[in-house]
């Protein structure tokens, strides 16, 4: 009789263990997996590392949102458990002019300098929308503009270029092309993209932007090309630079 | 029974207002509004955003030093028995453990390792800029998933369950947790106390067996002082247990605070 109890005891603390271990496993790693492995964040937020440092993970940003925005991180989400992140082809952010969002965090994690008089939506940067010419059909030959009409920056965060259409001779191209500097990073038009799976997308900020090296010049620029003057010559060394790299050596 | 209807009450009507998202209570357990104006925040998992940030923001001070004042003053370690959810899960996992006698392992961890812990995150979120025990903190996990609604927290109420339940006696909370240690610190001196009274006590030991933290019972039986540690978690267990009435809570008991353990 305590044999079979103790048996009994033991398997059954063995196959919890192993079931939730498991099951916590598996959950860090579809998080890891996961297919959109990064996250878009509420305005106010664009220093991740400042936002990560003062987020205290408490939502009310993510209840004072009037659109169901933002969501809070679970064990499932990419995003750092428990911070707000938006996932714009589900719900885009709809730049209250008067941002419930920041007025609502305790901590200043969202950035209360964007509700100053005259700072606007405009000086929010939550992300930049990027086009995949492959899928967006205006680049087909197609006319679709609608993300160039939902964008609340219309005509400035998202331009249409036109180009002669060598295929069929007679039309033009009406081509959107997104202004990384102007563009907030709201997710509109990647909600409202017309494509299966949306052919405008808006990545943070740190996946899209480049950053110029000091050594390239504008010498159109008057004042730019004063910095030539005490630039120093930037020559290979044959010992440490590795000359299939020459070109970018030293950034 | 009285005490411990009341805790569960208690436990679930503030995440139920939590859940239901009115002016009446917005936020979570880390930061919320109440009645759409005064700010409440946990005092650790702000003083861990001042550390990580150095940036010290009026709304979350406020409620944090609202929340200190009202643990620390008066109702001393009571988050942990009448408020935070976890309690729920390890009391049914301690239960489990008395009901099928499990003795089982015992892991031998240090007795002050949830201090350990409590410097230890806020060195690191400091070091590491990010408030440390909030990134993995698993009372934040289970709170926000019961509050939002979804079901991922289950894993970790699991696995919480399964350490209380099979790896030793109350570990979570007495050897684990940092919010309670910090809870702990802070309560030495709160009004509210568990008065024992040795004249009555039949040492019948049956609080000892109960209290969640034994070690602040020391008095049972051989002096008739209050429970004047911080850690207790003022859960009334030992009250509802004490069939001889030698215990019981009581406020305004100053001298209390300050006795110290010398039996002599
Ligand atoms: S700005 Fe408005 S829509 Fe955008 S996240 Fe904040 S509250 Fe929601
Ligand atoms: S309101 Fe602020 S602190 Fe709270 S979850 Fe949102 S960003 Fe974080
Ligand atoms: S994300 Fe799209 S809709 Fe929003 S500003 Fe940028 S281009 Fe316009
Ligand atoms: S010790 Fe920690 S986990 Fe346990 S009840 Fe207190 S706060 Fe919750
Ligand atoms: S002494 Fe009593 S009130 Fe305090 S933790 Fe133990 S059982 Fe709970």
């Amino acid at each position: 009789m305590m044999q079979r109890r103790a048996f009994l005891q033991t398997a059954l603390k063995g196959a919890l263990l192993c079931g939730s271990g498991g099951a916590f496993l598996a959950a860090m790693l579809k998080a890891k997996h996961s297919k959109d492995s990064y996250a878009l964040r509420p305005p106010g937020a664009e220093d991740e590392e400042r936002f990560l440092s003062l987020c205290i993970r408490c939502g009310l940003c993510v209840k004072d949102c009037p659109y169901n925005t933002l969501k809070l991180a679970t064990l499932l989400d990419h995003a750092k458990v428990g911070t707000p992140f938006f996932e714009a082809r589900k719900v885009p952010c709809y730049l209250c002019p008067d941002i419930p969002c920041i007025k609502a965090c305790p901590t200043s994690a969202l950035d209360k300098k964007h509700l100053e008089k005259n700072q606007g939506v405009g000086s929010l940067k939550m992300g930049v929308a990027v086009v995949d010419p492959i899928s967006c059909v205006a680049f087909w030959g197609i006319r679709c503009d609608v993300c160039y009409r939902v964008c609340p920056l219309i005509d400035r965060a998202i331009k249409l270029e036109n180009k002669h259409n060598e295929r069929t001779g007679k039309h033009a191209y009406m081509l959107p092309m997104v202004q990384n500097d102007v563009c907030v990073g709201c997710g509109l038009c990647e909600r409202a993209c017309i494509t299966k799976e949306p052919a405008i997308r808006v990545l943070p900020v740190a996946f899209v932007s480049g950053k110029v090296g000091n050594h390239y010049v504008k010498g159109w620029d008057a004042k730019d090309q004063e910095r030539v003057k005490d630039a120093k010559p930037n020559t290979l060394n044959p010992k440490t630079d590795n000359p299939l790299d020459y070109l970018n050596k030293g950034l | 029974m009285r005490y411990l209807v009341l805790r569960r009450l208690m436990q679930c009507g503030i995440l139920a207002l939590f859940a239901a998202n009115t002016w009446i209570l917005k936020g979570n357990l880390s930061a919320s509004r109440l009645f759409n104006t005064i700010p409440l925040s946990d005092p650790f998992a702000a003083l861990q955003v001042f550390l990580a940030s150095l940036h010290v923001e009026i709304t979350a001070l406020l409620g944090a030093l609202l929340v200190l004042c009202v643990y620390g003053l008066f109702l001393g370690r009571a988050f942990c028995a009448w408020v935070c959810p976890v309690n729920m899960i390890v009391d049914f996992a301690a239960w489990v453990r008395r009901k099928l006698q499990f003795r089982g392992v015992h892991l031998g961890l240090p007795k002050n390792l949830r201090y350990i812990l409590l410097a230890l995150s806020l060195i690191l979120s400091f070091a590491l800029a990010t408030p440390a025990f909030e990134s993995v903190s698993f009372i934040g996990v289970v709170q926000r998933g019961i509050i939002l609604g979804t079901a991922s927290w289950l894993i970790v109420a699991l696995l919480l369950f399964c350490v209380d339940a099979f790896l030793g006696d109350k570990i979570i909370c007495s050897k684990l947790c940092p919010l309670g240690a910090f809870y702990a610190l802070t309560s030495r001196y709160a009004l509210l106390k568990i008065k024992h009274d040795a004249m009555r006590c039949t040492k019948c030991e049956l609080c000892w067996e109960i209290c969640p933290e034994r070690q602040v019972l020391w008095m049972v039986g051989l002096k008739s002082v209050s429970v004047n540690s911080g850690e207790c978690t003022r859960c009334g267990r030992c009250i509802e247990v004490c069939e001889d009435d030698a215990l019981g809570f009581s406020i305004l008991d100053l001298k209390g605070s300050f006795k110290k353990k010398d039996l002599g």
